[in-house]
């Protein structure tokens, strides 16, 4: 059997390179095709006509203009009359049309009555929500109040960051079509390719072996595209209702930044209790967040550092809108923000270099504590770090200050279920074959390099098939699982093929399977390397069948693990007459193991870090209190950032022996859960006081600074009112 | 978007004789970069859509010793390629600079930017031009309103007019053309702008058979000329706060001062007392802090827009220092 292992590093040919994404001439020229992007012959353009109302009971529906409207071929209730209805934006009717115009005309056209209810969409001020907060379990570990007792500095601080919204570029939808009436065809925007045929059959009433299900690409899913979702469901039964022609829905950018996915916000009031050199002894926290109507998790709280003593409550507030889905890293990223900003309010009290009291706690981080300690020391020296931080508050003149600020973060991202068909053919070539996606992140270009590294083949002797599920089962593309699922599924496979195709050739060279290796297009014997075929030559020997080999995850050998560190620092200038932030540099260190492709690995990383650019200075679901609506489903004022608003960002992964040993490990979520953080810290150590919600708009910004000591607030060294 | 007739006239003449006695009738077509998404979003539903594009006087831009001549259709790409424009009215370049959309930029065009609606999110959203709910309760003095009015905002208007020129060529003195039924009119650019008291009113003068054919800018001699802009984002983004200024020259001292602000009010807001401050005086950092403060004494902040009035007076006085600084940042 073969050794499941990957190469050694000085035998690795395309593994911990830098690759270019295989998909990227498609994408950049346009002919890669999104779901967006499908139309089917004669297919019918799907809307859906969507509640008001923030919170409604539905009291009568009438479609019956709708549905003698010229060019309509079906109409479908989503919810009768007498349902409640919990958040603006729930779906009530959908059309199918000829046209979109058509379909919009007949939305237009339905006349639906609803009874209001008192509705709650605003939650940062706790003692507003009501019976709408529902309080968690409080934990405590150590003996927190004694601790405060023996504190030396106790450093009190209000933190938060509203709800944002995934805002995938591709919304959300899919195109579905009957074939008969038992078989479905599913074209759609999904994380999940394999697990779709079930979520969408159960609901039609049909075997999830009838259903077959595409993707070829997706314009961003962040975790909001686990689920088939209720419009997906009712595009096939408009399709069936149309005589199985194809009905397209994909959302309007509205829906998609009211209904597709929110990420949870999160407040809290931190007390921290330190001694005067620096040692953490005591956390505090009372934290309250909103998920939509259903849950949103909680933070966790202190983040990473586990502090000997410490009480926290957690209280969770539903209100009436869109639903909590995964959102890069859940929960992480807010669990980040409030601890390190809290942390850093200590450092300043402290008046201690924050990279040295984050040092000097290190411990508290546990497994990874040697692995910040040495990323650390990297991103000090990519951000000049010793000589360009100051104490809170820059002493420049004019109105531009300028700070740095740091943070860090863990995640586990162990390799998913996964499943490839290896198959060799007789006359050279390869294919891999997995029902897995590429969400964007080179999925596919990792998996063609595993294949092309076992094979001692160049990349583009890979065929890869992916994005279809009549290839084996792989897992959904979430929680950073990917890269360690389909890396480990795809060296296993072409291992055992490769293991066969070794004993086919083996007797012509007179050796033994084990003594072969397959390296530079060659099958060549270990110990005399002259000695060999070429890679067609020797898949001559393969006889009339191709080699056929099914690759699973998880298996034998360690190839993944699980768990990462990384840190990040960012500088920034703020004007403190305007409010206005700029980034001006982000330096992000982090680990995943052993790295496939260091190209792609790194622009995850970019990514991520102008993601949380975004998030720190600029996204926020805004809400009106007396209509229930969101007021700012669209991208002007559901603000992004720019090319010119990014500033520079600098990327370096940790690479090595040590790293490599723990195999492959996932990368999507953590370099996403600093950003927020370290830019926050940032920000205070450039204007001297702690700007306490994200994202840093200007009028945030300049209320923190025009009342830096608010009644009952702290001194300008650490920590800020926890006045809401 | 609902079905419309669309009408592409060649003549103003025949422009103006396919627009309406009502708003509802008609409505003008240029760069369409606001008119489409109004339309989308269901804010206006024109029964016919004249498209002025294939008037070709509407067109150009020409700089002579009697000033300059912005036709209505010229882009703002256009305006910022203009040599002219930029050396002798740095105020309307660097206003058009803060359009930073390259799309919006090549297709918007002078008189659109002039005409567009206001960008309150109360409105665009359905609830009308004052942003009222079914009782007629205006929602924006207790709503969201952190990008709203800080001056001109007693109501029942409390949106920012959300032209970036308008500002600009006010302070420059500029008149804008109309063409009717009954002819040309002419008026200052700054008598142009109107706060609406009903939902039904418009921004402008502009009646619903009218267009706008020119802008016409005073020879700049003497003059000296900047636009300062608070935006959040260096992409396409909303100002928070304007302010152009145009000093008129008499040595290093300030003759007359045109302050106007943008994003403040439902209209272009002139600062008349800042105005006065400068006058017969040096610009320095002082006069222009006055003057920024002076700006904004009426100021009146909503609910959660008070920062505004900050970031004004700061656009008040960098805009005084650029503009004494030749135009330069």
């Amino acid at each position: 059997m073969a050794e499941y292992k990957w190469p050694e590093p000085e035998k690795r040919s395309l593994i911990g390179k830098r690759i270019s994404r295989v998909d990227g001439p498609a994408k950049v020229s346009g002919k890669a095709k999104y779901t967006y992007d499908i139309k089917r012959p004669d297919m019918l353009y799907g809307k859906v006509l969507r509640s008001p109302h923030a919170h409604a009971k539905i009291v009568s529906i009438d479609t019956s203009a709708a549905e003698k409207m010229p060019g309509v071929k079906a109409v479908k209730v989503i919810q009768e009359p007498g349902t409640e209805i919990k958040w603006a934006g729930d779906e009530i009717v959908a059309v199918a049309a000829v046209d979109e115009p058509t379909a919009e005309d007949a939305i237009r056209a339905i006349k639906v009555t609803y009874e209001k209810l008192p509705h709650l969409v605003v939650e940062e001020d706790l003692s507003a929500a009501g019976d709408n907060a529902k309080p968690a379990a409080e934990q405590t570990a150590g003996e927190p109040e004694k601790a405060f007792g023996e504190a030396e500095v106790i450093v009190e601080g209000f933190y938060g960051l509203p709800v944002i919204t995934h805002c995938c570029l591709e919304s959300h939808g899919s195109i579905s079509e009957w074939e008969g009436d038992q078989n479905l065809l599913v074209h759609i925007s999904t994380q999940a390719v394999s697990n779709v045929a079930n979520q969408i059959g159960r609901p039609l009433g049909i075997p999830a072996a009838n259903v077959r299900v595409k993707q070829d690409h997706i314009g961003g899913g962040f975790g909001s595209k686990f689920q088939v979702d209720r419009w997906d469901v009712t595009a096939a039964q408009l399709s069936k209702m149309a005589g199985g022609k194809p009905v397209k829905i994909m959302l309007e950018r509205d829906a998609e930044l009211m209904v597709a996915g929110i990420r949870p916000s999160a407040y809290a009031r931190v007390k921290v209790g330190a001694k005067r050199d620096g040692e953490i002894i005591a956390w505090q926290s009372e934290s309250w967040n909103t998920g939509g109507s259903g849950g949103g998790g909680s933070p966790p709280l202190p983040y990473v550092f586990s502090v000997p003593n410490k009480h926290t409550q957690h209280t969770g507030i539903a209100t009436n809108t869109g639903s909590a889905r995964a959102w890069r890293a859940p929960n992480h990223p807010q669990g980040c923000l409030v601890t390190m900003s809290a942390l850093e309010d200590t450092a300043a009290r402290l008046e201690m270099d924050p990279l040295d009291f984050f040092l000097k706690n290190i411990e508290l981080a546990g497994r990874f504590a040697e692995v910040y300690r040495e990323e650390f020391a990297i991103a000090a020296d990519l951000m000049e770090w010793k000589k360009n931080w100051h104490q809170r508050g820059a002493k420049t003149a004019g109105p531009v200050k300028r700070g740095l600020g740091l943070s860090l973060h863990t995640w586990g991202g162990g390799g998913h279920g996964s499943n490839c068909d290896v198959i060799i053919h007789p006359d050279g070539s390869v294919e891999v074959k997995m029902g897995t996606q590429d969400l964007g992140t080179g999925t596919r270009t990792a998996i063609m390099m595993v294949a092309a590294e076992t094979f001692g083949l160049p990349l583009e002797a890979i065929k890869l098939m992916i994005g279809d599920n009549q290839f084996p089962t792989s897992g959904a593309s979430g929680g950073s699982t990917t890269i360690g699922g389909v890396s480990a599924s795809t060296r296993r496979g072409t291992l055992d093929a490769l293991e066969q195709l070794f004993e086919k050739v083996a007797p012509s060279l007179n050796v033994q399977p084990a003594d072969l290796e397959a390296v530079a297009g060659r099958i060549r014997v270990k110990s005399d390397p002259r000695r060999g075929l070429s890679w067609k030559e020797a898949c001559m020997k393969i006889g009339g069948t191709a080699i056929t080999t099914r690759g699973r995850n998880p298996g034998p050998g360690t190839l993944n693990s699980s768990g990462v560190g990384g840190v990040q620092m960012a500088d920034v200038s703020v004007d403190v007459e305007t409010g206005i932030v700029r980034v001006n540099k982000v330096v992000a260190v982090q680990d995943c193991g052993l790295i496939i492709d260091l190209k792609t690995a790194e622009s995850q990383v970019y990514g991520a870090l102008i993601m949380g650019v975004c998030y720190a200075l600029y996204e926020e679901r805004i809400m009106d209190a007396r209509t229930g609506r969101m007021l700012n489903p669209n991208m002007e004022f559901y603000k992004l950032a720019g090319l010119g608003d990014i500033g520079e960002l600098v990327v370096h992964m940790m690479t090595g022996k040590a790293y490599d040993e723990r195999g492959v490990i996932g990368l999507g979520e953590p370099p996403v859960i600093s950003p927020g953080a370290a830019i926050s810290n940032a920000v205070a150590n450039a204007v001297g006081v702690r700007v306490p919600s994200l994202p840093l708009t200007p009028d945030r910004v300049l209320a923190a600074l025009q009342y830096p000591d608010r009644e009952g607030g702290s001194s300008k060294n650490g920590g800020n009112d926890a006045g809401i | 978007m609902r079905a419309f007739e669309y009408a592409s006239p060649t003549t103003k003449e025949q422009a103006v004789s396919l627009l309406g006695n009502s708003w509802d009738e008609a409505e003008v077509l240029a760069g369409g970069t606001d008119l489409l998404s109004l339309m989308k979003d269901g804010c206006v539903a024109p029964k016919r859509l004249v498209n002025i594009k294939e008037i070709r006087e509407l067109r150009g831009i020409s700089a002579g010793g009697g000033g300059l001549r912005i036709g209505a259709l010229a882009t703002i790409q256009e305006l910022l390629d203009n040599r002219a424009v930029s050396r002798a009215y740095p105020a309307i370049t660097q206003a058009a600079e803060g359009i930073t959309s390259p799309q919006i930029r090549s297709l918007g065009t002078i008189g659109g930017e002039l005409c567009q609606r206001p960008r309150c999110w109360y409105y665009r959203a359905g609830y009308g031009l004052l942003a009222t709910d079914e009782q007629g309760e205006p929602l924006v003095p207790s709503g969201d309103n952190r990008y709203h009015a800080i001056l001109g905002n007693a109501g029942p208007a409390y949106f920012v007019h959300a032209s970036s020129l308008a500002p600009a060529l006010i302070a420059l003195g500029a008149k804008v053309r109309l063409f009717g039924p009954d002819g040309v009119r002419e008026m200052w650019l700054d008598q142009f702008f109107t706060t609406p008291l009903t939902a039904d009113d418009r921004e402008t003068a502009l009646k619903p058979n009218e267009i706008v054919t020119e802008i016409i800018v005073p020879t700049a001699l003497g003059v000296k000329s900047a636009t300062y802009e608070v935006r959040q984002r260096e992409a396409l983004d909303w100002p928070l706060a304007t302010a152009s200024v145009a000093l008129s020259m008499s040595g290093d001292r300030v003759r007359v001062a045109r302050i106007v602000m943008g994003h403040v009010a439902p209209r272009p807001w002139r600062a008349a007392e800042a105005e006065q401050v400068l006058a017969e005086k040096a610009v320095t950092e002082e006069v222009a802090q006055k003057a920024g403060e002076l700006a904004l004494n009426g100021a009146n902040s909503l609910s959660r827009n008070g920062y505004k009035i900050q970031l004004a007076r700061v656009a008040v006085k960098r805009a005084i220092l650029m503009a004494a600084r030749g135009g330069r940042g």
